[in-house]
């Protein structure tokens, strides 16, 4: 499994860390139901058969973190970007 | 009928001509008093206690493939209860007792076989977390004992003593540990269940879950609907996926573990053997294939197969512990699907949906607990409460604070 670094081009994926799921967000701690929704946001996860959004670090190239689209049943590798500029980390949480 | 030496000599003199299969392949009916999710060995387990131990026989399996398809066939087939925390060791020990006394009770050669489970130390730390875990084990009364070098090289002379980096200065050894036929512990529950009036349902894949009033009331499948008054899901890998039909999230994320076997040896290795440096674990079938795995591959997988980085670095484990493997040619590697859960260790327990119960993330120490999930689970199947052994293994524990964290890693799946 390779993954299309945008620094360093394609990969082995063993030069990379594995962090999850990237659609997990951070609640507002101020929130009324805040201690529920930090038990969702760090323990349950959608852990989907297909399309997965998820969190890669290059730990032992350019050390930039990755939102990689990835098909969990094929380990197919689609769109990767930079984690600081990847929408779907922004998308409301649940 | 029961298998004996009488019933193998009937057979050997008829020629072996009328042998009748060991369970019946049974159609679905209407609706059952308790319907499980997944014909493995944990769901067979269950069905099996739930008909034997509480007298609900009106039980079906319901398996998307065959019998036998899934983890149960796919693990390194290794027994024993050498955890450390109060939560497990009970679970785990009671597991083992259940295996020691299986193939009586349930009339089938599983090949049990107590030839014992050693993890070695490279270290003095590590000598001394040992011997923690050992005491904690013999406190409830589990075996275990601490190994000298002496006493391991007379054990199991052929390992590499004094590598550079990874010297060997001791071990602990379960002596009841051990290995089991897996295969063998499908079809042995699987037939013992029948025989006690299970219908096991094979190529029924389930697709819903239909839940009225805030309860689950039955199951669509490719077979048509199957209503319940209960339902338990025994479906580790993909446990995610099929409680989501009934609108859960659950604290699980599941990851591929690769399982290698080697061609067939002379008897060499003469019990279950762990590496301490890295993670290796080997044992050799009676076969005489070397038996080996390591780490999940750590990545979010249904595929039921992994990548070449990890085959790498189970080998090098390998290497660095018994160099002769070198010379071993591989035979076959495969891939399972695990529910790692974000502690480490299973859910055996209710779920916010009446009627609705899990069995799942068992990481990849499934295999060695199939007895006592089995009964866990059709203890909470029967009586709607957690059996005394499995009381650590509730879905609430996450949010409570009362994680059961073997290993100590916090909540990363792939780190268990």
């Amino acid at each position: 499994m390779r993954i299309p670094c945008p620094h360093c081009g394609p990969r082995g994926h063993d030069e990379f860390a594995y962090y999850g799921d990237a659609n997990v967000v951070r609640p507002d701690p101020s929130r009324p139901d805040a201690e529920r929704a930090f038990c969702d946001y760090v323990y349950l996860r959608d852990n989907p058969a297909g399309v997965h959004l998820e969190l890669w670090y290059h730990a032992q190239g350019c050390q930039t973190w990755l939102v990689v689209e990835r098909d969990t049943r094929t380990h197919a590798v689609g769109r990767v970007v930079e984690a600081r500029s990847a929408p779907a980390v922004e998308a409301p949480g649940r | 009928m029961r298998y004996s030496i009488f019933s193998l000599l009937r057979h050997a003199v008829t020629g072996n001509r009328d042998w009748a299969p060991a369970w019946r392949d049974a159609p679905p009916r209407a609706g059952y008093d308790v319907v499980i999710v997944g014909g493995g060995g944990h769901g067979l387990a269950a069905a099996y206690y739930l008909a034997k131990i509480h007298g609900i026989t009106n039980v079906a399996v319901v398996e998307k493939g065959w019998i036998g398809s899934g983890n149960v066939g796919r693990n390194t087939t290794i027994i024993r209860s050498n955890y450390l925390l109060p939560g497990n060791i009970p679970f785990y020990e009671w597991s083992l007792k259940l295996w020691e006394g299986l193939e009586q009770d349930i009339n089938y050669n599983a090949m049990v076989s107590q030839r014992g489970t050693l993890n070695l130390f490279h270290t003095d730390a590590q000598r001394d977390t040992f011997v923690r875990r050992g005491n904690a084990m013999r406190l409830h009364g589990v075996d275990a004992e601490l190994l000298d070098l002496a006493a391991l090289r007379h054990l199991v002379p052929f390992l590499d003593f004094d590598n550079a980096r990874f010297p060997i200065r001791g071990g602990m050894l379960q002596r009841r540990g051990g290995t089991v036929r897996h295969d063998a512990v499908a079809w042995g529950y699987a037939r013992a269940a029948s025989r006690l009036g299970v219908d096991i349902i094979q190529n029924c894949e389930v697709t819903g879950i239909r839940v009225e009033r805030g309860r689950a009331v039955g199951v669509d499948t490719s077979r048509g609907y199957i209503g319940a008054g209960r339902i338990g899901l025994a479906c580790a890998g993909n446990s995610s996926r099929v409680a989501a039909m009934a609108g859960l999230r659950l604290p699980i994320e599941s990851h591929v573990l690769q399982a290698f076997v080697s061609e067939g040896l002379k008897p060499v290795i003469p019990c279950v053997i762990t590496f301490g440096a890295g993670h290796f674990y080997v044992s050799q079938s009676d076969k005489g294939g070397l038996v080996f795995g390591g780490d999940i591959d750590g990545y979010n997988s249904y595929a039921q197969r992994g990548n070449l980085p990890t085959v790498e670095d189970v080998c090098e484990g390998g290497m660095a512990l018994m160099p002769f493997l070198g010379r071993v040619r591989l035979l076959r590697s495969w891939g399972g699907i695990m529910d790692m859960s974000m502690d480490g260790s299973p859910i055996i327990d209710r779920t916010p949906v009446d009627g609705l119960y899990l069995n799942a993330g068992w990481c990849y120490g499934g295999f060695k607990a199939t007895p006592a999930s089995g009964w866990c689970f059709a203890h909470l199947l029967a009586k709607d409460e957690s059996h005394p052994v499995g009381t650590a293994y509730r879905l609430d524990r996450f949010a409570a604070g009362r994680v059961v964290d073997e290993k100590g890693q916090g909540p990363h799946p792939n780190r268990h």
